[in-house]
């Protein structure tokens, strides 16, 4: 009897058509596909994407040319030079980040004792010149001043687990 | 007479069917298959070397760059044998999570392996199905590491940071309402546990699915069925394993056969192939998927129950919290340390193997006591596989050519290293 029937489903391509059911039932349900530049997929607050580097509330850069994000860069992206300034604090004179060597390990925020440099969530982005991809530090600030907010709420939010 | 001769043709390297960068070269008679040639080395990148001149915890992130598409795996060869050297056991917590993310990897590998199979077969439809899972378990990644593939998140003595207490969430916008939202939202109002432990519920229902449209079908069972078949003497000698030993018949798993981590403490089978063909290969995998989520389900159970540390104490090779490096000169100092020359390994060498979703993923370490490898070797399952190739295509069409290569898991990131 079981063999008849494996016959019968053989012969009126069963094993297809139910195959063709569930695609079928897929074609008319809900899409799970969104429409990326105007929505996005949502982000985690620990997302490592553009870097950034922050200041204090009061305007002073947070930097102190300690150069432990340099000496950690496994892909040696970042490059660093320190001078006293005219206050004779330490701070850098350069601080650049070639964005095409950088390998998103997030290594440098993990090691900066004073929060300066940070990835932050931003994703879309690009270069159109060459030369773009190296970041420097008033870039780098720029982007800090810009996303302070959003920067301060993630590393808030991640802050009990590091 | 004319005199006849075979007909050689290049295969890739840029060939959708090549699974990266493989240039095959094949000697055909009519359509047969005589004798394969693959030529290996395009996407060398000399991870090996690479890691011999940085601290070890450097080359933790170059570790996910092996195979690209199973990360954390790769990344627990190389962390377990910095451990074995060092003699140090990661907290339990850290352990679970370990094994939690292992399988999710595992899954993550086995849905890109049985897409890409299915659709160098011919089945398009599988290939978006499985993506749209990945999907989930990128946002598991994500939530947990903060990348959606290199994730740099096991370190030696337990993991980078404990799973985060919630989720984030989509937004609205003018092509979904507030209601549309909050059904997408649905899974993402907990814990990033919730969130893993909807997954594993809903998936052995997706499974089913992938496996209606794929284990029955008749096209197929005739492309797969009787393909690349390995007996268990041949696949034993060739030096498979993972998958390609299991689909053989052979019950080899180093989950079961030498337990790391906690895989002793939970509960799971390893499945095994009768006739070692491309079928047998296919069902295989299939059924580790469900195995996986069967542990991930586990892992749940036993991390919702037990908080605790996921680190270390050890400030020699763990850097202390930012709070203590914050407040505490002693902590300050291990902190600058550790991230400028970083930890020194005593001299020895260790062997450490992960059962990895490919196979056998081997890391050997070399130190000589310096704060970097004397020598890393990291042996990667594909290739032994890949050295299998002539043998299996042997007799075969051109066309099952690509289902066996295909069924071979094969992923160029670590074969070239």
């Amino acid at each position: 009897m079981s063999q008849f029937l494996e016959k019968i489903k053989s012969f009126t391509l069963w094993e297809l058509l139910v195959g063709m059911k569930l695609t079928g039932r897929y074609l008319f349900s809900k899409k799970v596909t969104i429409q990326f530049p105007e929505e996005s997929t949502p982000t985690s607050p620990r997302f490592r994407g553009l870097h950034a580097l922050r200041r204090y509330p009061n305007g002073e850069e947070r930097c102190i040319a300690c150069k432990l994000c340099e000496a950690v860069c496994p892909a040696l992206a970042i490059t660093i030079e320190a001078a006293p300034r005219a206050d004779n604090s330490r701070r850098t004179t350069v601080y650049e980040i070639d964005l095409f060597k950088c390998i998103y390990c997030g290594f440098c925020e993990e090691s900066c004792p004073v929060d300066s440099i940070v990835e932050t969530t931003l994703k879309n982005y690009h270069f159109t010149q060459r030369g773009q991809n190296i970041m420097n530090k008033q870039e780098l600030l720029a982007i800090g001043d810009e996303f302070e907010q959003d920067i301060a709420r993630d590393k808030a939010d991640d802050a009990a687990f590091r | 007479m004319a005199e006849i001769h075979n007909y050689t043709i290049n295969f890739g390297p840029q060939h959708p069917a090549a699974h990266g960068v493989l240039r095959l070269i094949l000697e055909l008679d009519g359509e047969v298959v005589q004798r394969a040639d693959p030529h290996v080395g395009l996407l060398h990148r000399a991870t090996e070397k690479l890691a011999e001149s940085k601290p070890y915890n450097q080359s933790i992130g170059y570790m996910d760059r092996l195979d690209y598409v199973s990360m954390m795996c790769n990344e627990h060869g190389y962390v377990l044998a910095m451990e074995k050297l060092l003699g140090i056991t990661p907290p339990v917590r850290a352990q679970y999570i370990r094994v939690m993310f292992d399988e999710i990897t595992r899954i993550l590998n086995h849905l890109l392996w049985l897409g890409a199979h299915a659709l160098d077969v011919g089945a398009m439809t599988v290939f978006l199905y499985c993506f749209r899972e990945r999907e989930d378990l990128l946002d598991c990644y994500e939530a947990v590491s903060g990348a959606r593939m290199h994730a740099t998140y096991y370190r030696p003595g337990g993991v980078y940071r404990d799973l985060p207490n919630k989720m984030p969430q989509y937004q609205s916008s003018r092509w979904h309402n507030q209601a549309a939202i909050t059904q997408l939202n649905d899974n993402r109002q907990g814990s990033l546990l919730d969130f893993i432990a909807d997954f594993a519920q809903r998936f052995p229902k997706l499974v089913d699915e992938y496996e209606t449209l794929l284990t029955d079908n008749r096209i197929w069972k005739q492309r797969t069925v009787g393909i690349g078949v390995v007996t268990p003497e041949r696949a034993k000698a060739l030096g498979f394993t993972g998958p390609m030993l299991r689909g053989s018949g052979i019950a080899w798993d180093l989950r079961k056969k030498q337990p790391y981590e906690v895989y002793d403490q939970l509960d799971f089978d390893i499945p095994i192939g009768t006739q070692g063909d491309c079928y047998d290969r296919y069902l295989v995998r299939v059924e580790e998927m469900r195995q996986s989520n069967r542990i991930i389900q586990q892992c749940i159970e036993w991390l919702r129950q037990h908080p605790g540390p996921v680190l270390l104490d050890n400030h020699k090779i763990v850097p202390p919290s930012r709070v203590e490096m914050k407040g505490d000169m002693e902590s300050l100092i291990h902190h600058f340390k550790l991230f400028t020359e970083g930890f020194c390994i005593p001299e020895g060498e260790a062997y450490a193997a992960v059962e990895h979703p490919k196979g056998e993923f081997g890391v050997y370490l070399i130190s000589d006591g310096a704060n970097k490898p004397y020598r890393l070797k990291v042996r990667p399952p594909g290739f032994a596989h890949l050295a299998a190739l002539d043998e299996m295509v042997r007799g075969h069409m051109l066309a099952d050519v690509v289902t066996i290569l295909s069924s071979q898991d094969i992923v160029f990131g670590e074969i070239d290293r």
